[in-house]
């Protein structure tokens, strides 16, 4: 039987699952947002990373098929996507029991049949939109969580009622949403795909025809794979179902795991199963790129810059103390007093002409000087620029602190999804530490911590770590 | 956390309890029993002559760090920032004066009397001048009398630098002491006193030495900074201070024949896993809780810096009964703070290769600069020299607000396991040599 280990980073913003095989190799990924219940937050990522093993599974398992036919690939990205939304139903039907719990809680009379029928309405038209999105739209492979998908959606609807309803609308959300988000739901996933086959299944038959909808969208917009795959939707879904009872019968062996990052020390794991994030992500972001001797590393609320040897073991590290300003709660912040989401400042930073020079030895300093160069006339996208590159020359003294930069030099965390701030990093890296520093950046980046920790799991932590011998012939 | 009531102490220590108590007692009768009274500092302290002229002396950063560990501090601080000092003044400094606005009561809860001279031998530490400049505005009208101690710049103790603190000892410093004594200096007392004070640096030596054993019988800085209070404040040149640390010498000596692990206040370390050795003083308002993460990972520190400000005995400094006036004055310029950087840089080195430790850890002070400046670059320097991982934590003295438990927590336990990481590996690439 195979066998697979588990690493979980429960980090301050977002917490990370990451299930490998005896060959290192990552074959599952889940992240949701933390939360104050830990042990949720963990359950909801490995349960994530459970399933996604599963689909890449069973991706292998069908490589080639995949690779000769495109109605293969495109009917198991589907179906992955309608399988996320099959997971929401659940929660937003739970959501939907708690808002009018909670309605029933705060308010009486006349008051409370008022919020009743304004929260049926919102129900009525919420659940269909995100079905909508995850079957026609591929909000799956957005990797946005339950509670940031429905807050827009509510918040959406609320918007369209009359202000006076804002209020307490909000409060009974604020209210409801812990306890949805909070239950552990258990699926179980044969039956959860089968439905989500269904599902699939009603999206191809009700398709328009080819041609009808040709003339409706511009030839760009045209979607050839989903057509390939309407024409041959009978044949492929049949021919697949045997391999997807398989996959969803095969007993998965988790059989070590590592807890890792912030919260680790409440992760329901035995002592010698938690680890410390800062040997997880150097591990981790060493065994993707093993040349690998600096690594800087940017999360919600840490910057740490690690130095490691050929083994992929710490030697040195530096974190920021005292404050969080810099990392990715700063960012969060910024774009809520500019009122975008956070996907969208760094595309926005890239347009910059110039960067504006901003403080980034607070967070909420920070804000109130964005506000004040505005006013002034700078423009939006030269203050974001600005903004970047304080981030990164923050994160340059605390490598400095920790011994420079070392060839090569790896990114991760959850910031270094941020294309400004790579821009920023590489300006000012090879600008202190030379233009041949080899910079290294993986589109995994958010997952090394877990990745780490699930190598350590493997590794048994420290019966058998990666011995002198294989390492030194490696390096 | 168990309750500090709790603590497990050694026989040694029960003995300093009383020695402590029995001078705060007599320091709250100074007044009545026609006592005066010196404060001072303890790098470069010239306790011999201030107890050889019958006076009594009162250490402010001793109070400070009492305060720090007995959770007063935070008050004191606030106190101290409401009549105008900066959040950036040394927390020592701050809680010492928000002490004396609150009644100056000490640690005993016995008030202190207030000082009749302020005595400044300050060393490597510019923050002393202008903390008794405040004590001087404090007690108007008190006697203030100041050494100047040459820093070790070019890192040695020239001729020219003794004669020159020589002079002052004889030429102010004594006679001002002797106008509020209201006597002349007993020359033949204080060096009986100089005398018993080498004989109680002989025992410390061998008690730090102790730490070479493996595993060593003590913490050399959670413990060492217990251990060296009588030697570093009012009892040097005592013979209660020579039978204190013969005890102590018995003590660690019984230990270390049995191969025991320090005792901690929660008992005996049962296992040593890491040994360390640490630059930078501890934080004293969490102390027990900043103890506790290395003992319950089982690292013990077998050298410090800090248990070295009172005098670097170790490297071979002793007082001389023979040249009274000469040994207090390279005493004060010996002391580790008045060193430079490069000669603190070799000091370390010197203890990560004699006692044999795994990893060098700093814990940097936001508020001492005298210890803090440098610390970074001496971190990397020995890093290079000795090849062992080093760490770097921040915290405070005395200021609770800046000892963040989680956070240090965090990179102590990240430390450790970058530590047993690399044992592991050593013992494997040792296994293949």
């Amino acid at each position: 039987m195979n066998k697979y280990y588990l690493g979980i980073d429960l980090g301050s913003t977002t917490s990370k699952a990451v299930i490998i095989n005896e060959q290192d190799e990552i074959i599952g990924r889940g992240i949701t947002n933390t939360r104050a219940n830990y042990s949720v937050a963990a359950d909801i990522a490995r349960m994530e990373a459970v399933y996604n093993a599963r689909f890449s599974i069973l991706k292998r398992n069908l490589a080639k098929e995949i690779e000769s036919k495109p109605q293969y690939k495109k009917y198991l990205s589907d179906l992955e996507s309608v399988f996320q939304y099959e997971q929401f139903k659940v929660r937003i039907d739970k959501l939907g029991d708690e808002l009018l719990k909670t309605c029933y809680n705060y308010f009486d009379g006349e008051r409370r049949l008022k919020m009743i029928d304004h929260l049926r309405i919102i129900r009525k038209t919420i659940k269909p939109k995100i079905k909508h999105q995850y079957i026609y739209e591929d909000l799956g492979s957005k990797n946005q969580f339950f509670r940031d998908i429905v807050s827009e959606k509510y918040n959406e609807e609320v918007n369209k009622f009359d202000i006076s309803m804002f209020e307490p609308l909000m409060t009974i959300w604020d209210k409801s949403i812990t306890a949805a988000e909070n239950e552990i739901v258990q699926f179980d996933f044969a039956s959860l795909i089968t439905q989500a086959m269904d599902l699939l299944k009603e999206k191809y038959e009700n398709l328009p025809d080819v041609a009808e909808d040709r003339a409706i969208e511009s030839e760009s917009n045209f979607d050839a794979e989903m057509y390939l795959l309407k024409g041959d939707f009978k044949n492929v879904s049949e021919s697949l179902r045997e391999r997807i009872d398989e996959v969803a019968c095969l007993d998965f062996n988790i059989e070590n795991m590592t807890g890792t990052g912030y919260g680790r020390a409440l992760l329901p794991f035995p002592q010698e199963c938690i680890r410390s994030e800062i040997l997880c992500h150097a591990f981790g972001a060493h065994a993707i790129f093993p040349n690998t001797r600096t690594v800087l590393d940017i999360g919600g609320q840490d910057t740490k810059a690690i130095q490691v040897d050929k083994y992929g073991l710490v030697t040195s590290f530096q974190m920021n103390d005292r404050c969080a300003a810099g990392c990715g709660r700063y960012l969060g912040y910024i774009a809520d007093e500019m009122s975008i989401s956070l996907n969208e400042l760094g595309p926005m930073a890239l347009e910059a002409e110039k960067e504006v020079t901003i403080c980034s030895t607070c967070t909420v300093f920070a804000g109130a000087e964005l506000r004040e160069l505005t006013n002034m006339g700078e423009k939006r996208a030269d203050i974001l620029g600005g903004l970047h590159k304080a981030i990164i020359m923050r994160a340059m003294s605390l490598i400095a602190r920790s011994g420079g930069v070392f060839n090569e030099f790896t990114f991760t965390g959850g910031v270094a999804r941020n294309q400004a701030v790579i821009k920023y990093l590489a300006q000012l890296v090879k600008a202190n530490y030379g233009a041949d520093i080899k910079i290294n950046i993986h589109t995994d980046s958010i997952f090394m911590g877990a990745l780490g920790g699930a190598m350590f799991a493997r590794r048994n932590i420290k019966i058998d770590l990666p011995s002198a011998k294989k390492a030194g012939a490696l390096a | 956390m168990s309750n500090p009531k709790d603590a497990i102490k050694e026989k040694s220590m029960v003995i300093q309890k009383d020695m402590l108590a029995n001078l705060f007692t007599e320091l709250s009768n100074a007044k009545v029993n026609g006592k005066k009274v010196v404060y001072t500092f303890v790098p470069g302290n010239l306790t011999e002559l201030i107890l050889a002229m019958d006076m009594l002396p009162v250490y402010p950063e001793i109070n400070a760090l009492q305060s720090g560990m007995r959770k007063k501090s935070g008050g004191y601080i606030k106190d101290a920032e409401k009549l105008g000092f900066s959040e950036d003044v040394c927390t020592y400094v701050k809680c010492d004066i928000g002490m004396m606005l609150n009644g100056n009561i000490g640690p005993t809860g016995e008030k202190l009397p207030e000082p009749d001279l302020l005595l400044l031998s300050y060393t490597g530490c510019f923050t002393f001048l202008k903390w008794f400049e405040n004590l001087e505005k404090l007690y108007p009208g008190v006697e203030i009398a100041m050494l100047h101690t040459p820093y070790q710049e070019d890192g040695v103790i020239t001729d020219d630098q003794i004669k020159y603190m020589v002079k002052q000892l004889q030429e102010d410093v004594i006679p001002k002491m002797e106008k509020v004594a209201g006597k002349k200096m007993d020359y033949d007392r204080l060096s009986k006193m100089l005398d018993n004070a080498a004989k109680a640096e002989d025992l410390w030596v061998k008690v730090l030495e102790t730490a070479k054993h493996r595993p060593s019988p003590i913490d050399s800085y959670f413990a060492g900074v217990y251990y060296m209070g009588p030697l570093n404040t009012a009892f040097r040149g005592t013979e209660e201070a020579v039978s204190y640390y013969e005890e102590l010498l018995k003590e660690v000596t019984e230990r270390m024949d049995q191969n025991l692990c320090p005792v901690t206040p929660e008992g005996e370390m049962k296992e040593e896993k890491f040994r360390l050795v640490v630059e930078g003083p501890p934080n004293w308002t969490n102390f027990r809780e900043f103890w506790k993460i290395f003992y319950d990972m089982g690292a013990v520190i077998v050298a410090s810096t800090y248990t070295k400000v009172g005098g670097l005995y170790d490297q071979g400094f002793r007082h001389d009964k023979d040249k009274p006036l000469e040994s207090l004055s390279r005493y004060c310029m010996g002391c580790y703070t008045n060193l430079n950087l490069p000669q603190r840089v070799d000091l370390i080195e010197h203890y990560i290769k004699e006692f044999k430790a795994d990893g060098f850890l700093i814990n940097s002070i936001k508020s001492c600069n005298s210890f803090s400046a440098g610390q970074l670059l001496m971190m990397r320097e020995v890093e290079q020299r000795c090849g062992i991982p080093v760490g770097f934590i921040e915290s405070d003295l005395v200021d609770p607000r800046y000892f963040s438990y989680a956070n240090i927590k965090n990179r102590l336990e990240s430390y450790f396991q970058m530590l047993g990481q690399r044992k592991v590996i050593l013992e494997q690439e040792e296994a293949l040599a």
